[in-house]
């Protein structure tokens, strides 16, 4: 089985981001890059998968900015076999990346493809249903347990109120959800030979794809900021305003 | 025009989200609601004010909310409207991109307001920002985040219920089962208090504790990410950026520090209570309330407090 892995570089976890002053969007500039962290999940996924015998190679995949080799010499380091880079500068939307994706595996013809479920910077939660509506392909997404069986996958979904079990016939699109792994960390050794390994570089326009927004970002402002309240000094107290002040028991 | 929102339903009446997606939706054209189920379920949505007309299908095609079926179903349905929405539950969120990338529209996921018939906010980096975003598309699919919605009145309604149309099935997946948690405790996302707990809780046998507190106040159990990624709390309890978001009446929560990723939850909650022996916690920085303290000694205190008038 030949897997495919989008990785997205993304605003680190930890850092707090600030809205630009121009309303125009939120700083990036010299602020801490990583791989979207569902996306290091997916690759973790399609290593653990190498290592058990049921894959036989892995692509990582990145679309955006030259600097995004970096998120892709990560994958490498993981485990991934190879990377593609496609390069743009500017905005990449969902249904743009999708479209890339579709282009790039219709060269590659992977069996499977695991995405993130969401990058933590758009929170659009769409790229990997996009991708699977595309290429008229079966998606399981939100997946806790990805595991090969009759001929495709059995992936289990993390769903409103519980779990859920479904058979996808392949090949299809798996997104990850928390509990799938842990991610490891590279080692040094590992990230020394994923400089050796071997990352194409494309165009959007090589791949015949139009990546122009469709949606046009009017403003990006602040959420109205919280007040801090009071501290109590008692549950007496607490109980006592939460019934007399506040009015919500 | 007419604007179609995609319901979810208990098995008997639609959810709360859906009635918040159908505030949303009434602000955008006559809103037709899709329901895939009971009879029963159908006849709730006709009730929802503000609803025009119900479309009502019990085919088992659509009984376990497949995405590929369903989103096939909606692309045959999409001609008839000028906006298609959901819920941003997981089922929403599920099948809603599929749709737009069959429609070749970029979807405009977890929208917080509608600002006209093109423009939506929409939080972003966690609920860190609010993008406005105007979409240039034909066709607008959008997924809604309930908690930024007041639900449409679940009385008041009188819409007719009419036959939904018959999709294709394209044979891609199948259900095998579902393990879906029974709980007499009301939904989190629509409930009017939440106590959450998080990883100073200790163990998932010590949830009992939240649990136990939260019966008192007739409210749902939430957790932080911590706590369910230490195995405490089960995923679906989960509040924050990549879980439920929540607005409560009231959120209480106990032993969790309060990291970006959980504020992004719950900060619209209207009175927010933190409990934690942690002073410094950045939770108490959006508290309303604070109580300094150990949560094993303060909730059993709370609990019997609560107990009395």
């Amino acid at each position: 089985m030949k897997l495919l892995v989008p990785v997205k570089r993304v605003v680190d976890y930890n850092v707090k981001v600030r809205v630009k002053a121009d309303h125009t969007g939120v700083e990036t500039a010299n602020v801490k890059m990583s791989m979207n962290p569902f996306d290091e999940i997916a690759v973790e996924e399609a290593v653990r998968l190498k290592e058990k015998g049921a894959a036989t190679e892995i692509i990582a995949v990145s679309a955006g900015p030259t600097a995004c080799q970096e998120q892709i010499r990560t994958a490498l380091a993981m485990g991934a076999d190879r990377g593609i880079l496609i390069e743009h500068d500017g905005i990449l939307e969902p249904l743009a990346v999708a479209k890339l994706l579709k282009a790039v595996i219709a060269k590659e013809s992977p069996d499977l493809v695991i995405l993130g479920k969401q990058a933590i910077d758009d929170d659009m939660n769409a790229t990997g249903q996009m991708l699977a509506a595309l290429l008229g392909w079966p998606q399981g997404t939100y997946a806790s347990k990805v595991e090969p069986a009759d001929g495709g996958i059995k992936v289990t979904r993390e769903v409103d109120g519980g779990l859920e079990r479904l058979q996808l016939k392949l090949p299809a699109i798996v997104t990850t959800d928390l509990r799938l792994n842990e991610p490891r960390y590279a080692s040094l050794p590992n990230i020394m030979k994923a400089r050796k390994k071997p990352i194409e570089t494309l165009k959007p326009a090589d791949l015949g794809v139009d990546v122009s927004p469709r949606l046009t970002v009017l403003k990006v402002e602040e959420p109205p900021k919280r007040q801090a309240g009071k501290k109590v000094g008692s549950v007496q107290e607490l109980v006592e305003k939460l019934r007399n002040e506040a009015k919500v028991i | 025009m007419a604007v179609l929102v995609l319901a979810d339903h208990d098995g008997s009446a639609v959810t709360q989200p859906t009635r918040s997606a159908v505030a949303a939706a009434s602000k955008l054209g006559d809103v037709t609601v899709l329901v895939l189920g009971p009879r029963t379920a159908a006849d709730s949505a006709a009730k929802v004010a503000g609803v025009a007309k119900v479309l009502h299908t019990e085919d088992v095609l659509y009984a376990n909310g497949l995405a590929e079926p369903l989103a096939a179903l909606l692309v045959a349905m999409a001609p008839e409207y000028s906006h298609l929405l959901a819920p941003a539950s997981a089922a929403g969120k599920n099948v809603m991109p599929r749709l737009a990338a069959l429609l070749d529209v970029q979807v405009i996921s977890d929208i917080a307001d509608v600002v006209d018939a093109d423009t939506f906010v929409r939080p972003i980096y966690a609920g860190n920002a609010l993008a406005t975003v105007k979409s240039a598309d034909p066709k607008k699919v959008i997924t809604v985040r309930a908690a930024s919605f007041d639900p449409a009145a679940a009385e008041g309604g009188s819409a007719a219920v009419e036959a939904a149309p018959k999709g294709e099935d394209p044979g891609l997946s199948n259900f095998l089962g579902a393990e879906i948690a029974k709980s007499e405790r009301p939904e989190l996302t629509a409930a009017k208090v939440v106590v959450s707990g998080g990883r100073a809780m200790g163990s998932a046998e010590n949830f009992h504790i939240i649990e136990s507190v939260a019966d008192k106040l007739g409210a749902a159990v939430g957790a932080s990410r911590a706590a369910v990624d230490a195995g405490y709390a089960p995923n679906d309890h989960q509040v924050g950026q990549t879980g439920k978001i929540v607005a409560p009446d009231l959120y209480i929560a106990v032993g969790i520090s309060g990291a970006i990723q959980h504020l992004a939850g719950m900060k619209d909650s209207k009175v927010i209570v933190a409990i934690n022996k942690d002073e410094e916690a950045p939770i108490f920085s959006v508290a309303d309330y604070g109580l300094v303290g150990d949560l094993f000694k303060v909730m059993p205190e709370f609990e019997s407090e609560l107990a009395k008038k």
